[in-house]
């Protein structure tokens, strides 16, 4: 049989689905840019100054999100993202203080090799004995706690200015910070490589469907590690942003990263039943969500307040996102066999 | 083509989940270039043997051999390279990605599987699609083409076309004669007997989980499988009939009707029509997925009907909820008691749990009168209470025993069984045959769908026989012997008494 004289299965791009498929994406950047006008009409003097403010910020909880999601895809939880920030942080901290940028390199090449190695034991321990991941990553989240409270018991530590200037510095232009360049290469030069190879490919099909992978011939447990492990190494880097963000090492100021890198997560557009979403809705639901609590001091609102508004978004936009796919089902169950082959 | 040239032999394949054993003995020996049928009733370890034989399932015990070499497969992939594909009752393609990424996973290139996509008339599907959006037929014959491209020397196909329309079901069957007409060879499990006749060479016939015959489909016919599906008559009868003709008195037929069913539709339901009289034990049988669950779950409020009208006591009901079945007097016993009980919850509170609606007084639940009703319920089913603060920690027919005391306690005027005695012993089973005769003699009526079919003939006064959603046959209790129901519930011919017209 000649395959040249088979028709070639249809695999042109389709604008449409597209659009479909990413339309939470293109939500979340149309939050972002909607804040950003809001931000900007009460804040007439929105310079670079405050554009890099934001960035710093929004870093750390940009690095969480990512970490989150690197898990959630796969079908898992990590409740010990922010411990596992804590403890990078806090080692960064320690190690790199009055030594000049190559050591601080060097520290962070091996933190983010520590963050690797605690994220894949996650992994290993919920696989290995098949305890639930948010049981084992709950209490591992305690472990680390306790861990940077051990390696720095007050805030305290430092890093030189080269490191520092990573995050806080500028490239080319006071509009263009350092820190949104460095994520964009540090996410990117993971992220791509993973997204495009078959063990990308293995970590959405094991958070869609497990049995389905397996079937199809993938290897879970190996994968699983793989996922908790690529949390672990985006959990340090978030420690190290930590740490740029705000000079000192703190052993306590990671653990609030955990919930909010869920939200970001969910915000940006990740299914919490695995295999559905990326990073990129992500990181833009971090810069909202760093956004928006600024905005809502600026614009005189009590800061107690703007909690409240800030998880009433989180669960309208959470609405509005669940309101579409259960629009398209009724219109397929209306025209059934559309797509029939 | 070598007649003797065995591809495939296993030997005492056992598969036990916990307690329950799914495969007790799975002997299968498959030459090079057949087709070779696996068949049996309901839980008779097919999908099971399938499962072990594709590495999906390791087994507890047994040997599988290839070709003469002992192999051990501990994942689909694994038995893939070793030249076994399967497809699987359940599509095995992942959601949430796409198609050409589902292809991707299995290492399968495109040159390799675009002649097959052709040959399943397939060349039209966006392989950008995600799996989820496609049809499930479509899906699954994605997954022959798949496994056709990996060139298994041994494809497996696990009820595949039972989902699949009569045209896409001949691409299959077409593949199926190519696949042995090239000397290698296909496993084919179908409930179709037509089908099995029409393909296959040679079958295996396997029954409560073991291996009980190979029958030559060109020299033997349909009877032989299905007597051996059966099994020596003595073994299969659990109870002596006598037993629950003592208690039941002859059924008198009240002219009432309780429910009336007319020309319902809803998923796999086609068109079905009966009346169900109060007084009565009416049996439902059929094979797995002809629509009888889909029937309970109309009844039962779980699900509402596509088309079609049911008929209460005269009155027509649109259930929205249980709630409003119940009300009705419709009741659901279900197959999975997991579903029905509260697991870590006390004997007293799952019995009262449907009740306590009628029992309260000023917004509390009167206990004294919970209590007195779930006691006289207990004491009429022999409910083993003494592990009764979890019902966890009861024996299964005990918890089957709790799901029926309940509506026993609450109330009702049709009690829907739908398999209540899988997995259940021998004399729990005698008394909920009991019970159930009891219930019809004192003016209630009983739909009973079971997948045990010498439960007819010891507790219904007549059944209806469901095959491609629709009741083809209707017989009395008399006629209805397990042949008789077996080769109708296989679709083979009407029922000696009649079309099933005559139910209404």
């Amino acid at each position: 049989m000649s395959a040249q004289a088979i028709a070639r299965p249809r695999v042109a791009p389709n604008v449409a689905r597209l659009l479909r498929r990413n339309a939470w994406t293109l939500g979340t950047y149309g939050l972002f840019v909607a804040v950003m006008i809001f931000t900007v009409a009460i804040h007439p003097n929105y310079g670079p100054f405050e554009v890099q403010s934001l960035v710093v910020g929004a870093l750390p909880l940009a690095f969480a999100a990512v970490a989150e999601a690197c898990v959630v895809l796969g079908g898992g939880i990590d409740l010990s993202i922010g411990a596992m920030m804590a403890v990078a942080n806090v080692v960064a901290a320690r190690y790199m203080n009055h030594h000049d940028f190559q050591t601080a390199i060097l520290v962070s090449v091996l933190v983010l090799v520590g963050g690797t190695l605690a994220g894949a034991l996650n992994g290993v321990i919920a696989l290995r004995t098949r305890v639930p991941d948010i049981v084992v990553t709950l209490a591992m989240s305690f472990v680390w706690g306790g861990v940077a409270l051990l390696i720095l018991p007050q805030p305290g530590g430092g890093a030189p200015d080269g490191f520092l200037a990573l995050a806080s510095g500028n490239v080319l232009t006071p509009w263009i910070p350092a820190g949104i360049v460095l994520l964009i290469v540090v996410v990117g030069a993971i992220w791509i490589p993973v997204k495009l190879s078959r063990i990308g490919l293995a970590l959405y099909a094991v958070g869609s469907d497990r049995t389905a992978a397996f079937r199809r011939g993938v290897r879970i447990g190996p994968t699983r590690v793989f996922s908790y492990a690529l949390g672990g190494f985006f959990a340090a880097c978030g420690g190290l942003a930590l740490l740029m963000s705000t000079g000192i090492g703190s052993p306590l100021a990671g653990t609030i990263y955990t919930l909010s890198a869920i939200s970001a997560i969910v915000l940006g557009g990740v299914s919490l039943a695995g295999g559905r979403g990326g990073v990129m809705g992500p990181i833009i639901a971090a810069l909202v969500l760093t956004m928006v609590p600024a905005d809502l001091i600026l614009s005189g609102t009590d800061p107690n307040f703007g909690q409240v508004i800030q998880g009433t978004l989180i669960v309208l936009v959470v609405m509005a996102g669940g309101l579409a796919p259960l629009l398209r089902s009724r219109r397929r169950a209306i025209v059934p066999g559309a797509s029939s082959g | 083509m070598t007649d003797d040239a065995i591809l495939l032999e296993t030997r005492g394949l056992k598969k036990n989940y916990g307690a329950v054993v799914a495969l007790r003995s799975g002997d299968i020996s498959v030459r090079a270039g057949e087709i070779h049928a696996l068949m049996g009733a309901n839980g008779a370890g097919k999908s099971t043997l399938v499962k072990v034989l594709t590495g999906d399932v390791t087994p507890n015990a047994g040997t599988i051999r290839l070709e003469g070499r002992e192999v051990r497969f501990n994942s689909p992939a694994n038995a893939r390279k070793a030249g076994l594909a399967s497809v699987y009752q359940d599509v095995s393609l992942v959601p949430l990605l796409t198609v050409a990424q589902n292809l991707r996973l299995t290492g399968t290139t495109m040159a390799a599987i675009r002649p097959w996509l052709e040959e399943l008339e397939l060349g039209d599907v966006d392989l950008a699609e995600y799996a989820r959006d496609l049809p499930t037929p479509t899906l699954h014959l994605l997954d022959l083409a798949q496994a056709l491209a990996s060139l298994p020397r041994l494809l497996i196909l696990d009820e595949v076309t039972a989902t699949l329309p009569a045209d896409l079901s001949e691409r299959v069957f077409r593949v199926a004669r190519r696949w042995r007409d090239e000397g290698r060879s296909v496993v084919l499990i179908s409930h179709r007997m037509t089908e099995v006749k029409a393909l296959c060479d040679r079958a295996t016939v396997l029954r409560d989980g073991s291996t009980v015959g190979v029958v030559d489909l060109a020299s033997s016919g349909q009877e032989e499988i299905v007597s051996l599906m059966l099994g020596p008559a003595a073994a299969s009868v659990v109870v002596s009939e006598g037993a629950v003709a003592d208690t039941a008195p002859a059924p008198k037929v009240d002219p009432s009707p309780a429910v009336e069913v007319r020309g319902l539709r809803s998923g796999l339901l086609q068109d079905v029509s009966f009346t169900l009289r109060r007084g009565e034990v009416l049996g439902i049988v059929a094979l797995e997925a002809q629509g009888q669950a889909d029937l309970f779950e109309c009844l039962s409020g779980n699900r509402r009907p596509d088309a079609g009208e049911i008929l209460v006591q005269g009155k027509t009901r649109r259930f929205r909820h249980p709630h409003e079945a119940i009300g009705a007097g419709l009741v659901l016993v279900p197959a999975d008691r997991a579903l029905a009980l509260l697991r870590q919850r006390s004997v007293l509170e799952n019995i009262a749990l449907p009740m306590v609606n009628q029992l309260k007084r000023w917004g509390l639940i009167n206990t004294r009168a919970e209590r007195k009703r779930v006691k006289a319920a207990t004491d009429r089913l022999e409910i083993d209470t003494r592990a009764g603060s979890r019902v966890m920690r009861l024996s299964g027919g005990n918890q089957q025993k709790v799901t029926i005391a309940r509506w026993l306690a609450t109330g009702f005027v049709t009690l829907l069984c739908f398999d209540p005695t899988r997995g259940i012993d021998i004399r729990t089973k005698e008394q909920i045959y009991r019970v159930l005769r009891e219930l019809a003699a004192s003016g209630s009526a009983v739909l009973l769908f079971t997948s045990e079919l010498p439960e007819i003939q010891l507790a219904c006064d007549r059944a209806l026989v469901m095959f491609g959603g629709r009741v083809v046959a209707e017989l009395t209790a008399h006629d209805a012997t397990e042949a008789a129901l077996l080769r109708a519930a296989h679709g083979l011919e009407r029922g000696a008494t009649g079309p099933a017209e005559a139910a209404s």
